[in-house]
């Protein structure tokens, strides 16, 4: 054996060859089985991203299902309640273009309200909103409870009575921010004084 | 002489302090309507306990505290509770929030308060609660409240007092003038802050030097004490309460942290009277000095103003010309925010009312690109870095925002006073922060979101399991009965050879799922068509032959054709007779329609009507008989069957086994009846299952009948025992497979104790 490898180095360098990719081989199949991750990675990162608004309206049944989908390639611009402050997270951790929100406008952050007389106790609403936000029971008034509804207005289509309103939140003293400024216009102090056309073209 | 540090950066905007100093402390006086916010500092609104219509005394509390960061509102002056609603408020947003609005009656009544003589005597919770209640909150413009800030835990030390009097804004001299003229209360209020936080190294006023006046009045009430006055340069913005300490102590307050952290504790000026007011007179916070300054103001000067003041109000004692102010300005020039309505109310943390003209304070030119000039950096009180921040807030860009420290930023505004290029810097931080903050909350509340919405999946899909596993428990069940009951038209079959009306109504039922089926309807027609046939006859028979009787009795002349009539009618009857007999014979032993539903019916009345006249034992007889040849035939039909290879094989063998047992069965019943006819046998051996169990009701009740009342309460308690467990059984099972009939068979049984405890009490009273 030693003689025939000594005599044939082409030999001898296959074999050895043949040798190292075995033992590598293992190892990378044994550090596989012993550090596999659970789950999708990227689909959770995606879905702590998503507003968990759970609408649909990014034509999945939810958010989980939508970040999956996006995990395995799907556009980054479809979810409304997200808007565009989701859609540039998504693509600084995808490493993507940000797209313009493929939706005519953000929704407004708002919280469904059940006008209780009118209501007539059908539970419809019940069955349908994702967060378990409505109390009520068959034949009695139901509300909502509003630290709880993500405001994700599936619960307004199914009401036979159209008693559900969509309320969107009210800016309080408490929830008020400052605006960021309108950007500045980038000119240098030179060009103060100068004209539109002149500004045109500066900028 | 103490080592002063300094600050990095800082500005040297222009003063405009000695407009307002001209005069002393004057007091606003009354207005007739008070406006209350029920917010006025940091933390959750506070919560209404007056009602509207309600009579207020001067000092009364209208408003509690909600929450541990809360502070309570009083009433400034007497009056009636007019409105709650709400109304604009003195805030950057100009949005609108809760007031109690009162309706002064001018007497300003005070409510009975409760001054304490010697503080030193009160315990460190029950000061606290005094300042609490007292509704103080900080009053130098951020309004935290006092008590929470004086709440320090008692494993920290604190070493170092402070009392900022520095008031480094421009054009602000409401602590000034306090300074110069109620140094004693400031000195007073400061030792009841010693008390309460025994600082066990110094306490320290620090003041600019700018108030040369305040100062010598300060030094001179704080003679004999320990408290020390300390001055240093002017320089915005010292003043921050981080700045300030690091002025004094050279130690700095660690990002993100407290000064407690540090080992010091920092209060307004402002406050410490406020303080010394709430714990000496038992007065709660319903005052304040606030500067009315500007070039648009005729009258500058400081005015001692009942909180809920509408700074209309105000603004007319300090000659306020409101065609000269290009924009009011609550606070200063550096951190204030502009009104849009003057009927708002001046509040706990209005320090200053500024008018300032057009050229005075002239709306800031519109920004310019940034140059890179670095000014911003050099004016940051905390060494920031302005020029990157800004960048980054422009793009959005929270993560490096917070890298850069950007909650450190006090929002000071030094970086956009040294900008040349008049960047708003501090509103691009503002923004960030509030949208970083948005960010953080929405991101708790998404969380939440996910955990209910997850919570909810997994109930709905245990749900569907246990629906799943009950669905098939059922089907379980059905298969069962199905394999033991096989085809149900072929059990009732089975059951209608022997069995009467019981066996009848099964067939009928089959029969029905069979409807359209002419030719059995046809056979049934005739069927009771004979027997009516039969019966008519019989009668006219009947009544022939007594009329027969008659006339023989009688000796009638018609006799003879009476005769001739009886003769008739017997044979009709007996035609009749026959007709009937062949017909149910022929359906007996050649089924002509097929149909095995009205073959069975047939058959089986055919042998009630053969059974109707006969005895026990012919009947028996005759069954054995008919068995005889059913087995015969269906022997038969098996060795065909099996001789052909068919499918029907095995179950043709069953039926020929249970044919043969039943011959066996009837084979005994026949030799028991030729031993003894006795019809009670008879009646015992019948195989009816239908009079079997009426029989044996029967013999119950009678046995029942027979017992005595005790034996009965006996028997019904028995049962009711069985009944109970049984019961109990099915609940227990119930709950195990989690099914929805829990509820149900819960009621049940509770019904079935209370039935059971009733009965028992019964057989007890009777026993
Ligand atoms: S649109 Fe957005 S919030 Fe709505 S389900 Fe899809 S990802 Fe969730
Ligand atoms: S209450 Fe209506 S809007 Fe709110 S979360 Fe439920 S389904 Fe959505
Ligand atoms: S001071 Fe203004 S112009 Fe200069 S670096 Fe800062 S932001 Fe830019
Ligand atoms: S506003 Fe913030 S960044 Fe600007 S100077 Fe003040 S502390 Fe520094």
């Amino acid at each position: 054996m030693i003689e025939l490898l000594t005599q044939h180095p082409f030999i001898a360098a296959l074999a050895s060859l043949a040798i190292l990719g075995l033992a590598f081989g293992s190892l990378l199949g044994f550090a596989a089985v012993k550090f596999k991750t659970e789950g999708d990675p990227i689909a959770d990162q995606v879905e702590a991203l998503l507003p968990q608004t759970q609408c649909g309206q990014c034509g999945y049944p939810g958010c989980r299902p939508y970040a999956e989908a996006i995990a395995e390639g799907d556009a980054i611009n479809k979810c409304p309640p997200g808007g565009e402050a989701t859609i540039n997270a998504l693509a600084d951790l995808l490493d993507v273009e940000a797209l313009p929100l493929d939706a005519e406008e953000e929704s407004v952050p708002s919280v469904a309200f059940i006008r209780e007389d009118e209501c007539i106790g059908c539970t419809k609403c019940i069955q349908a909103c994702p967060v378990d936000a409505i109390v009520g029971a068959a034949k009695h008034m139901h509300t909502v409870v509003a630290s709880e509804c993500t405001g994700c207005d599936l619960c307004v289509e199914p009401c036979p009575v159209d008693c559900i309103d969509m309320i969107p939140l009210p800016t309080t003293v408490q929830n008020w921010s400052w605006e960021l400024p309108k950007p500045a216009e980038d000119l240098i102090a030179t060009d103060r004084d100068s004209n539109s056309s002149n500004r045109d073209e500066a900028a | 002489m103490r080592k002063i540090f300094d600050i990095h950066g800082g500005v040297h905007p222009p003063e405009n302090k000695v407009q307002s100093l001209s005069r002393g402390i004057e007091s606003a006086g009354i207005p007739p309507v008070l406006v209350h916010p029920l917010s006025q500092h940091i933390g959750a609104p506070a919560t209404p306990i007056v009602e509207v219509g309600q009579r207020v005394l001067k000092g009364q509390m209208i408003a509690d505290a909600k929450g541990f960061v809360s502070a309570p509102v009083h009433a400034s002056s007497s009056g009636t509770v007019s409105t709650i609603e709400h109304r604009e408020i003195p805030h950057p947003s100009g949005l609108l929030a809760r007031c109690i609005v009162i309706d002064t009656d001018g007497k300003d009544e005070w409510i009975e308060l409760d001054p304490v003589e010697d503080y030193t005597a009160l315990e460190k919770a029950d000061l606290l609660h005094r300042i609490r209640d007292a509704g103080i909150a900080g009053m130098g413009g951020a309004g935290f409240p006092s008590a929470v800030k004086l709440s320090t835990r008692d494993d920290v030390v604190i070493d170092t007092l402070i009392i900022n009097g520095t008031e480094c804004e421009p054009y602000i001299t409401a602590d000034d003038i306090l300074m110069r003229e109620r140094a004693d209360q400031i000195i007073a209020g400061v030792k009841i802050l010693q008390h309460l936080i025994q600082p066990t190294k110094q306490t320290l006023i620090g003041v600019e030097d700018n108030k040369p006046e305040g100062i010598a009045a300060l030094r001179a009430a704080a003679e004999g004490s320990n408290i020390e006055v300390v001055v240093f340069p002017t320089k915005y913005p010292s003043g921050g309460e981080k700045q300030l300490i690091q002025i004094l102590t050279g130690r700095e307050v660690p990002s993100g942290g407290l000064p407690a952290d540090i080992g010091v504790v920092c209060q307004n000026i402002g406050t410490t009277v406020a303080i010394h007011r709430a714990v000496q007179y038992g007065e709660p916070l319903i005052s304040r000095i606030t500067t009315v300054t500007g070039e648009a103001c005729s009258a500058p000067g400081n005015f001692e103003v009942l909180l809920g003041t509408p700074v209309d109000y105000l603004l007319k004692l300090g000659g306020f010309q409101q065609d000269q102010c290009i924009r009011l300005v609550m606070g200063g020039p550096m951190m204030g925010f502009t009104l849009r309505d003057t009927a708002v109310p001046v509040v706990k943390t209005t320090n200053c009312l500024l008018a300032p003209t057009q050229k005075e304070l002239p709306p800031p030119p519109p920004a310019q690109a940034c140059i890179r000039c670095g000014m911003c950096a050099e004016a940051c009180p905390v060494s920031l870095l302005p020029q990157q921040m800004y960048w980054f807030a422009r793009g959005k860009e929270y993560e490096k925002l917070e890298e850069h420290n950007l909650f450190d930023c006090i929002e000071c505004g030094a970086c956009s006073y040294a900008c040349p290029s008049n960047i708003p810097l501090v509103q691009y931080y503002r923004a960030s922060k509030a949208e970083i903050r948005k960010q953080q909350q929405e991101k708790v509340k998404s969380e939440h979101a996910k955990a209910r919405f997850e919570a909810r999946q997994i109930r709905i899909e245990r749900e569907e399991a246990e629906k799943e596993a009950r669905r098939k428990a059922r089907q379980e069940a059905a298969k069962k009965k199905a394999a033991a009951g096989k085809d149900p038209i072929k059990a009732a079959q089975a059951k209608a050879a022997p069995a009467a009306d019981p066996a009848q109504a099964a067939i009928e039922k089959a029969m029905a799922k069979r409807s359209g089926n002419a030719p059995e309807e046809t056979n049934e027609e005739k069927l009771a068509r004979l027997k009516k046939a039969v019966e008519t006859a019989e009668k006219r028979l009947e009544s022939a032959t007594a009329k027969l009787k008659e006339a023989e009795a009688a000796d009638a002349p018609n006799l003879g054709a009476l005769q001739t009539a009886h003769e008739r009618m017997t044979e009709k009857f007996a035609k009749a007779k026959e007709e009937l007999q062949q017909f149910e014979q022929a359906s007996t032993e050649a089924p002509s329609t097929g149909d095995p539903a009205a073959d069975a019916i047939a058959r089986a009345q055919a042998a009630r009507a053969k059974n109707a006249d006969k005895s026990p034992r012919e009947k028996a007889e005759e069954q054995v008989a008919s068995l005889e040849k059913r087995l015969s035939k269906s022997e038969q039909k098996l060795a065909e069957a099996k001789e052909s290879g068919s499918e029907t094989a095995e179950v043709l063998e069953q039926s020929t086994a249970k044919l043969r047992d039943k011959l066996d069965a009837a084979r005994a019943e026949l030799a028991q009846l030729s031993e003894s006819e006795a019809p009670v046998a008879a009646a015992a051996s019948t195989n009816d299952p239908a009079q079997l169990a009426i029989e044996k009701a029967m013999a119950a009740r009678e046995a029942a009948a027979k017992l005595s009342p005790e034996d009965k309460a006996k028997k019904a308690l028995e049962s009711l025992e069985a009944r109970v467990e049984k019961t109990r059984t099915k609940l227990a099972e119930a709950e195990e497979s989690g099914a929805d009939t829990v509820d149900v068979l819960r009621d049940t049984l509770a019904k079935l104790e209370d039935k059971l405890a009733e009965a028992r009490k019964e057989a007890g009273v009777e026993g």
